[in-house]
């Protein structure tokens, strides 16, 4: 006789033959791919702070426009994805990530038109990022100015 | 449900395979292969719908027929509004059924095609599948060129397009029975795990199956899944015995574990999509049937019904598998 397992028991079942992802590795990954990131946006920074009329504030904004744009130009040449999926949260946490994101839907579309292809599309992974950011922004700005006197 | 053939036969098959799959351990036995997701056209759409238009035009010349021989043809794909198939077998001129059932088509697709022709309506028919791993990723996933880690419990899409042509006419393998899967939603609701979705409805209609025909597993000589993959495999086999006592043993494998090489490719938990199964079966199975290896084989097509608009409303993934009798006579 047939008997009909429970939702909740074969739920059981699928844990029981789910692979272990090796979870140290990933994040000892995932934590000297990042290191190494911001390594090197302090290497920029650093770099175009050794121009006499940079300011550091305009070093910080040059260092992130570098690695937004590397980060654009390698999804764009075919081998970011392979590096991300490899280095996981080391790569997609900083502006590398929200980068390639954006860069990635705009290729994807592009065969569909510039406005109904990559117009309506360029933010589909990135736009969640843009509107919380946003905001975030304003909720923490308000935050500041009520309690710290802006 | 079950169904028996009297009068249907398998007269040719045709396989054409791309990216990945040209590198596995069916690389020799493919018609034509495709080494980029492009070959020369704009989009991976218009690629695919290309090695479709191949699958079939090799179909009609390895059984020296022309398409007006065909009485009808049936196709499936992955793409809304099964796109691939409307436009691949728009410029034949050809009566056409387009089918969707995931990766459970292949079955479906013989299943119509074969009940047409027992009931001696149509006297040759075809039947298509095709998908394409880049398709397949923008529809369903994200875009190609976006990495984000993967689990290993997610397959890779196949890439590639097959054809079988059916007739009433005698040849070597006869098609003997068909069972009408169920679909059945365990309320699996991860998307990077279909093996987990499909398993208890292949399990339903393999059990359906042998109780109808009054046959044991052991009656075949080889028993074939679609795509349930490396773990998924293992978990069908687990499920199969404890909800209908029916133990698998060495006559059984999935084609998602036999597509690709799994060393030296990055394919997680194996191959996926409704090309998976046939490209495997008609490369490999049916040749081997042609030499009397194998004489009876049955072939569950297993399909995850999973619509990315359900998912974002947090419903869980349907599935549904049919299964398909080929023996050699």
């Amino acid at each position: 006789m047939v008997n009909i397992m429970e939702r909740k028991e074969y739920q059981k079942l699928i844990e029981k033959h789910k692979p272990k992802e090796n979870k140290l590795k990933n994040a000892t990954i995932a934590f000297l791919i990042g290191g190494l990131v911001g390594v090197i946006g302090q290497g920029l920074v650093d770099f175009y702070q050794s121009f006499e009329n940079i300011s550091r504030n305009e070093a910080v904004s040059l260092m992130m426009v570098t690695l937004i744009f590397l980060s654009c130009l390698f999804t764009a040449i075919g081998f970011f994805d392979n590096w991300v999926s490899k280095a996981g949260a080391g790569l997609f946490v900083p502006i590398t990530g929200f980068a390639h994101a954006t860069t990635s839907s705009a290729i994807d579309y592009k065969r569909e038109g510039f406005v109904m292809g990559i117009g309506s599309n360029i933010f589909k992974l990135s736009g969640s990022v843009i509107l919380y950011g946003v905001i975030a922004a304003y909720i923490f700005g308000i935050v500041r100015f009520v309690f710290f006197g802006g | 449900m079950n169904i028996k053939f009297n009068n249907v036969y398998v007269e040719n098959v045709s396989t054409v395979a791309g990216p990945f799959v040209i590198e596995g351990p069916l690389k020799d036995k493919f018609d034509k292969k495709f080494v980029d997701f492009y070959d020369g056209e704009k989009t991976f759409e218009q690629c695919e719908i290309k090695e479709l238009e191949s699958a079939i035009n090799i179909l009609l010349d390895k059984s020296h027929h022309k398409i007006e021989d065909v009485d009808f043809a049936v196709s499936a794909d992955l793409m809304n509004q099964i796109t691939i198939s409307n436009y691949a077998i728009a410029k034949l001129n050809v009566p056409y059924l387009g089918l969707y059932n995931a990766c459970a088509s292949m079955c479906e697709s013989i299943l119509v095609a074969s009940s047409i022709i027992n009931s001696n309506y149509a006297k040759r028919a075809i039947c298509t599948t095709s998908s394409s791993n880049m398709t397949a990723e923008r529809q369903f996933r994200n875009p190609v060129e976006y990495g984000a880690p993967k689990p290993k419990t997610t397959t890779f899409t196949v890439t590639g397009a097959t054809g079988i042509m059916l007739t009433s006419d005698k040849t070597d393998i006869k098609v003997t029975s068909a069972t009408i899967g169920k679909i059945i939603d365990m309320g699996v609701t991860n998307v990077f795990d279909m093996g987990s979705v499909m398993t208890p409805s292949a399990a339903y209609v393999l059990n359906e199956h042998l109780k109808q025909t009054n046959t044991k597993p052991e009656d075949y000589d080889f028993i074939l899944t679609g795509d349930l993959g490396i773990y998924g495999k293992e978990l069908f086999k687990e499920y199969l015995s404890k909800e209908y006592g029916i133990n698998l043993k060495d006559n059984y494998d999935d084609s998602a574990t036999m597509i690709y090489d799994f060393e030296n490719e990055d394919i997680y938990a194996g191959g996926s999509g409704p090309s998976c199964l046939p490209l495997v079966v008609y490369s490999d199975i049916i040749p081997k049937m042609k030499e009397r290896l194998l004489k009876r084989v049955l072939l569950i097509a297993t399909g995850a019904l999973m619509s990315p608009t359900m998912c974002n409303q947090k419903l869980s993934i349907p599935s549904v598998s049919h299964a398909i009798c080929l023996e050699v006579i």
